[in-house]
């Protein structure tokens, strides 16, 4: 209840500095736009289809490339934690690769894939791969190694052990670093669609700057905002709880 | 008073001094050594359901000293027999384990199951760890069944085995139980559970009630004495409690300290079902536990800073 409270109080807040600053009219309305503007843009984009296909264009974008991170971020993973060859090699160059934004693959991307959706994925995954690497070779490492002996006991073998045993054994280890590789992958795919004409939320958002439709581009911040607010808090929140449902145990966050 | 204890000196006997002599109380003096058995194992190697030849490990430490964990183990296990292995700590006798499992390979020395080497792991021989081995993310029915499912056996036939073993160990009504809902001694039931699930011929016991408070302990033994006994399975036993191994095993062998040979292996006559707090249990552990001592007190100096000897006296329980 206190909660809600406080809640409500920030954001009624928050609105009303908002509404106050836009009605005392010390910037021009196109570069300050009212709450009831932005929320205008925002009725009017859903009313004539263009946020539903760029949430669609996008969500995909970023569930294919995010995908494929995981997998590849999985399988990188584990061989950095189970050879030492591959730590003492790769391992330095994935952990000095993660200070380079993701968006510094772009013109690469650009000149190996071309101007189209290949380019955008890959900065994608460029963003999102690495997160998902290190955690995963860190959750292999902290899980206890009794659960593979254990495994292998019971007569798990090669990729039974891994699907059976070392996956599920180490989820609660590798959970943070699979949102926050999401997150990435979030920030990398906007970054590169505002580049690049591609119906995405990143090109509605550009869109906005080009006809001086400030509400434009605040509804569509407020859109990306949302959207990586809600994966996050609905899929991995809850993949997280679950976690701690069969745990028993918080799991390192 | 009959024979409690027998002693069978091992092929290498360590002198003991006149410090290590049983001192209390006098036994009735049956203690017969068989002493002509020297070089030749109780169980003939071609009968043994587990065999063990010359077993020797070896391993670098990280300063790059090379360590004999075990020295030459010979040890024959018959069908059906159950085996305790004690020594103090740092024996290698988990390692022992982890080796007739097949989680890590010998340097020389043969294992052999039914008469054939051991190839890594396999369902004939499965371990109960000491804790924390269940799988947390699985309910207790699917641990259970999780060695059933590996092998490929089919869903209908895992869920009735699975029904069975959680019975034979009363945890019927915990089947869709996770394993951090239940207590230490629930959790080694379940262990034991799904264990016997993929049937296997011998089972390989860690410490596995190492960690629980007596009372639990000693619901345990007695669980385990009766699945046992109704089940027919080869078991060896590790641990460092003596009166423990002289409560559950047809046999108690003597892991020296490092590196860890077979000091000395002792028959135990007494009649089952054997209580812990028996007389005649503690006087049989007093016979171990004194050859034991000097192994714990080579540990304790190995523990301790220079110059330190710390000694283990008679009095002390183990």
């Amino acid at each position: 209840m206190k909660r809600a409270a406080r809640f409500i109080i920030f954001y009624a807040a928050l609105f009303g500095l908002w509404t106050l600053l836009a009605e005392l009219k010390i910037w021009p309305p196109y570069l300050f736009p009212t709450p009831w503007g932005v929320g205008q843009a925002l009725y009017a984009g859903f009313q004539d289809h263009t946020y539903f296909i760029a949430i669609r264009v996008s969500m995909q974008r970023v569930l294919i490339g995010y995908s494929i991170s995981v997998v590849l971020g999985m399988i990188l993973g584990l061989g950095v934690a189970s050879s030492k060859f591959l730590e003492e090699t790769m391992g330095g160059l994935l952990v000095s690769l993660q200070s380079l934004p993701s968006i510094c693959w772009w013109p690469l991307a650009l000149l190996w894939f071309g101007l189209n959706q290949n380019a955008i994925l890959f900065v994608v995954i460029m963003g999102s791969l690495l997160s998902v690497t290190l955690a995963m070779e860190d959750g292999r490492k902290q899980m206890p190694k009794i659960f593979g002996q254990a495994g292998r006991n019971l007569g798990a073998k090669g990729f039974k052990l891994f699907w059976y045993v070392l996956l599920p054994a180490s989820l609660p280890f590798i959970v943070s670093g699979l949102k926050q590789g999401w997150a990435f992958a979030w920030r990398s795919l906007i970054t590169a669609e505002m580049l690049y004409l591609s119906l995405g939320l990143g090109q509605v958002l550009m869109m906005g700057r080009d006809l001086n439709d400030m509400s434009a581009v605040i509804a569509v911040m407020i859109l990306i905002i949302a959207i990586g607010y809600m994966v996050d808090g609905i899929v991995f929140r809850g993949m997280e709880r679950h976690l701690q449902n069969k745990w028993g145990l918080t799991p390192a966050t | 008073m009959s024979t409690n204890v027998q002693k069978f000196p091992s092929q290498l006997p360590i002198p003991v001094g006149p410090e290590f002599e049983p001192r209390f109380p006098p036994h009735s003096g049956k203690l017969a050594p068989v002493s002509v058995r020297r070089h030749a194992p109780a169980v003939s190697p071609e009968i043994a359901k587990v065999g063990l030849s010359e077993i020797c490990l070896s391993y670098r430490t990280q300063s790059g000293e090379r360590l004999l964990a075990l020295d030459h183990i010979n040890l024959q296990v018959r069908a059906g027999e159950f085996v305790c292995v004690v020594g103090p700590s740092g024996c290698g006798k988990s390692t022992l384990l982890h080796l007739i499992a097949g989680l890590h390979p010998q340097t020389s020395g043969q294992i052999l199951i039914d008469g054939k080497p051991v190839q890594g792991t396999g369902t004939d021989r499965i371990m109960i760890f000491q804790e924390h081995a269940l799988f947390p993310w699985l309910t207790v029915g699917q641990n259970v069944e999780f060695g059933m499912k590996m092998k490929g056996i089919p869903k209908a036939e895992r869920e009735e085995k699975t029904r069975y073993y959680l019975k034979l160990v009363h945890l019927a009504k915990f089947e869709k139980s996770y394993i951090h809902q239940l207590s230490g001694g629930m959790r080694q039931r379940v262990a034991i559970a799904r264990a016997l699930a993929t049937e296997p011929d011998v089972l390989l016991m860690d410490e596995p009630f190492a960690a629980l408070d007596a009372q639990t302990r000693d619901l345990l033994h007695d669980e385990l004495e009766r699945i046992w006994s109704e089940t027919g399975r080869t078991i060896i036993f590790v641990t460092h409690n003596v009166r423990e191994a002289i409560r559950l095993g047809d046999r108690v062998v003597l892991l020296t300290f490092r590196p860890g040979r077979v000091k000395n292996e002792f028959h135990v006559d007494l009649p089952r079902p054997r209580q812990l707090e028996d007389p005649t249990v503690a006087r049989a552990a007093r016979e171990i536990l004194d050859e034991l001592r000097e192994e714990i007190n080579r540990s304790l100096e190995a523990e301790y800073s220079e110059g330190v000897k710390p000694r283990v006296d008679s009095g002390v329980r183990v």
